[in-house]
């Protein structure tokens, strides 16, 4: 690559929506060749400042220098044509093209008849000088999570950006995958190749990869310096404030009898052509097993085996030594509850209100519960809700808002309340804070935890590996649809299980 | 011509391929339009009103004209229309691909059996076919082996489609669109656009269907001339895979489906044969059965088809 890397600064930055101050008089400066990290909670600005800097949005009032001449940007192609780029949290690849298609439609000045010969060698060449490479002829939908993440930044760098922001590129990604493509990021930003301002909550990525810091609260420069010259509790400080970070509750209690037991469960996978098989997978009570693994080994199957949704081809299922299919009279019985993933689709009926989202285990039992046995019972309804909202901390304008009006955040945290209200004896959770920030996803976790400590037996898969190795007793590492590593969660060392996650451990 | 040559049953398969190349051809052009169509990420349910519409316009255009040709040539305009149409439609928010496409469906029968009464008895030329069947002596090989252009125009075209969504800009940017609504905007494409032209493109591709029921098989306009062949394509570009080339081996199977009734009753089965008639319905209620799943995707299928999705 021949062009220098340029420099960014962003000075006095506001964004007003109406009345609402977003970003309130913000400046950062991101030197040629340097990598610097943007943190901050959801809401804290972060966004909104790299948007206007990418021409999403215009500042209301501020100033932007790109090699030290003013910029102005009014849409996504003038900074491009500055030589930013953008690599998103959300992929932007198109799935069912091979990588070699998605770079060469990317290019604004794609030829009507596509030469691909010339094309294939134009790529190769291209990527000879880059320090990572991927696979470009197989579809992009069958590229595992970093392989399509550092596509994305191929992509940009095929483009010509010398000045990359990425939106917490590791949100999908391994420790051992993030690790790998922020170093090849990092490499490029040390041979001054490219300028990079990363937005991020992980400080250990901060911390290993980047120069300098800028730390948004509340759409405010909360502070900056050299990351050399600050602890992660400077830097948490920053971002929460004089709000405290608080530590998980201490895990009490002994593990009892087992309440789910998988034994030689097999079943077919979503392309149909493989299966996944659990051999043996037992959860007891009072205890979190942790299931790890790269998205796409076979979780997603797991947990539509586990809620009924997969026909199992043999083995069985039991839980508390019955066998178990998952109809609504079963779970009811054997008090199963479920946290599925993206709980606004898989767990909640996003149109109905709050109150009754929350009714949705028992507004039809009869008894005990919210429901009468022909008629609902709104009036019973309405109070159980308003006691959900006020002990789960529900923001929301009232119980008879719909829900997808909620926050990520409020819509898990009312997903968890209705399914741990009551008496529970086994709860499944799949990726339970997934793009959550810090305090929602720290409330969700104590949850889960005091579960434990009241004795339910839980079932945890989740991508996230330090969330898995903070809440879990046991860690189990799925990879290509089988269990293939079992470790205690005190002993196990995130090194080895990412190498299990990968499939190429010994 | 000679005397038919007692075939015995050898009658059967010789009808059968001689029909599916006649009947399929009209799911042939129905399908790649459709295929095209699915591709940038919108279904046409309204392209049986489109086939029929096409039917009667290439019918009506080439009796005034004299020429068959322009009969097909206004048969894909109107057909190109009345996709635009639909692919308007569809561009506003809020609006249902498969509702809209079920009204244009009926709006189209309506419209050509409106204007398509004063054509019920005139004769309008025909299209052409080539004889490949000179060499052999066989006179129904010979007629079985009667191919019209049209046909050969559509397997070339199926190829044709095949080799620009792989290899022109115009292609990828169809499969981008299709696959992803949220990639084709980062790339500054507009995918309302770009399904407005593939559904109007689509359109006049089974307009093109429609004129050579009209024009050739079986070669007059009347009100019962479509027998859902615009429908059953939605099915066939499902058992495709939604791959241009599988698409014309789909609609010689569906074609060859569709002659089996009148083969067996060619040699003198006389009782049930009826029940072969409805070979390519059972086929395509077949195949949506066999291709379905609850437990698996559908593989290949455009990522923003409100079908699939």
């Amino acid at each position: 690559m021949s062009a220098p890397a340029p420099s960014l600064e962003a000075v006095g930055m506001t964004m007003r929506f109406g009345d609402f101050t977003a970003l309130d008089n913000v400046s950062l400066s991101v030197p040629p060749g340097s990598f610097h990290a943007l943190l901050g909670e959801n809401g804290a600005g972060k966004s909104t400042l790299v948007k206007c800097i990418m021409g999403f949005y215009h500042a209301t009032s501020g100033a932007l220098l790109v090699d030290y001449r003013e910029a102005r940007i009014q849409d996504p192609r003038d900074a491009q044509a500055l030589g930013l780029g953008m690599v998103y949290q959300h992929f932007t690849l198109v799935p069912s093209l091979s990588a070699a298609e998605n770079l060469v439609i990317s290019r604004g000045d794609t030829p009507a008849l596509i030469n691909w010969a010339a094309e294939r060698a134009r790529l190769e060449a291209f990527l000879a000088g880059m320090p990572f490479r991927v696979p470009l002829d197989r579809p992009v939908s069958s590229l595992a999570a970093g392989e399509k993440q550092k596509l994305e930044i191929l992509k940009q760098l095929y483009l010509g950006s010398r000045f990359l922001i990425l939106d917490e590129p590791t949100s999908v990604l391994t420790p051992d995958e993030a690790d790998e493509v922020l170093g090849h990021v990092k490499a490029l930003t040390v041979s001054g190749a490219l300028s990079v301002l990363m937005i991020s909550h992980k400080f250990r990525e901060v911390r290993a990869f980047a120069d300098d810091v800028t730390v948004l609260r509340r759409g405010a420069l909360a502070g900056r310096g050299r990351v050399a010259e600050l602890t992660n509790e400077d830097m948490a400080a920053m971002m929460m404030g004089k709000a405290q970070i608080g530590s998980a509750p201490p895990r009490t209690g002994t593990p009892g009898d087992a309440v789910l037991e998988l034994r030689g469960a097999r079943a077919r996978d979503r392309s149909g052509f493989k299966e996944i098989g659990i051999e043996d997978l037992k959860v007891r009570a009072g205890e979190i097993v942790g299931v790890a693994g790269i998205s796409g080994n076979g979780q997603v199957e797991l947990m539509e085996v586990l809620t009924g949704q997969r026909r199992l081809l043999s083995g069985a299922m039991t839980v508390q030594g019955a066998p178990y299919a998952a109809t609504r009279a079963q779970a009811r019985r054997h008090r199963v509850r479920y946290l599925p993933e993206e709980p606004l689709h898989n767990a909640c009926a996003p149109h109905m209100s709050v109150a009754e989202n929350l009714a949705l285990r028992d507004f039809d039992s009869g008894r005990n519960g919210t429901g009468g046995r022909i008629f609902l019972g709104r009036a019973r309804m309405a109070r159980r809700a308003e006691e959900l909202i006020r002990s789960f901390d529900i923001r929301t304008r009232g119980p008879q808002a719909q829900i997808r009006d909620l926050s990520g955040g409020n819509v898990q945290r009312a997903a968890l309340a209705r399914e741990l209200s009551g008496d529970v004896a086994l709860l499944v959770v799949a990726n339970p804070c997934f793009g959550l920030d810090f305090s929602a996803a720290r409330a969700i976790r104590d949850r889960l935890m005091q579960a434990r400590n009241d004795g339910v037996a839980v079932l945890l898969i989740s991508e996230d590996l330090d969330e898995i190795l903070e809440l879990a007793d046991r860690v189990l590492v799925m990879s290509d649809g089988h269990i293939t590593h079992e470790a205690r969660a005190d002993q196990a060392k995130p090194a080895e299980l990412g190498r299990y996650m990968a499939g190429h451990a010994a | 011509m000679a005397d038919p040559v007692d075939l015995g049953l050898w009658a059967v398969p010789l009808a059968i391929l001689g029909g599916a190349i006649r009947v399929s051809t009209p799911f042939l052009f129905v399908s790649l339009g459709e295929c095209l169509t699915e591709r940038s990420g919108r279904i046409n349910l309204g392209l049986e009103g489109t086939l029929i519409l096409g039917a009667v316009s290439g019918y009506a255009m080439s009796y005034h004209s004299g020429s068959a040709l322009v009969g097909v040539l206004c048969a894909a305009l109107v057909g190109g229309i009345f996709g635009m149409l639909h692919g308007w439609l569809c561009s506003f928010k809020g609006v249902n691909d498969i509702a809209i496409g079920i009204s244009m469906m009926i709006l189209g029968m309506g419209l050509a059996f409106y204007f398509g009464k004063a054509y019920i008895q005139p004769t309008a030329p025909r299209l052409p076919a080539i004889p490949f069947g000179g060499w052999s002596d066989i006179p129904q090989l010979r007629a079985a082996l009667q191919v019209n252009v049209l046909f050969l125009l559509g397997g070339a075209l199926a190829v044709f489609l095949a080799w620009m969504l792989k290899n022109t800009r115009v292609g990828l940017t169809i499969r981008v669109v299709g696959d992803s609504t949220d990639a084709a905007r980062a790339l500054a494409i507009r995918p309302n656009r770009v399904r407005l032209w593939a559904t109007s493109a689509g359109g006049a591709l089974a307009g093109i269907g429609g004129a050579y029921l009209s024009l050739y098989y079986p070669g007059s306009w009347n009100e019962g001339i479509s027998s859902g062949q615009g429908l059953m394509a939605v099915a066939l570009v499902i058992f495709a895979r939604w791959n241009p080339i599988n698409c014309f081996w789909a609609a010689l199977l569906f074609g060859g489906a569709g002659a089996l009734g009148p083969a067996l009753q060619s040699v003198g089965i006389t009782e049930g044969y009826y029940l072969f008639y409805a070979a390519p319905y059972v086929l395509t209620l077949g195949i949506l059965i066999a291709t379905s799943s609850t437990e698996r995707a559908v593989t290949g299928a455009p990522g923003e088809l409100s079908i699939t999705k």
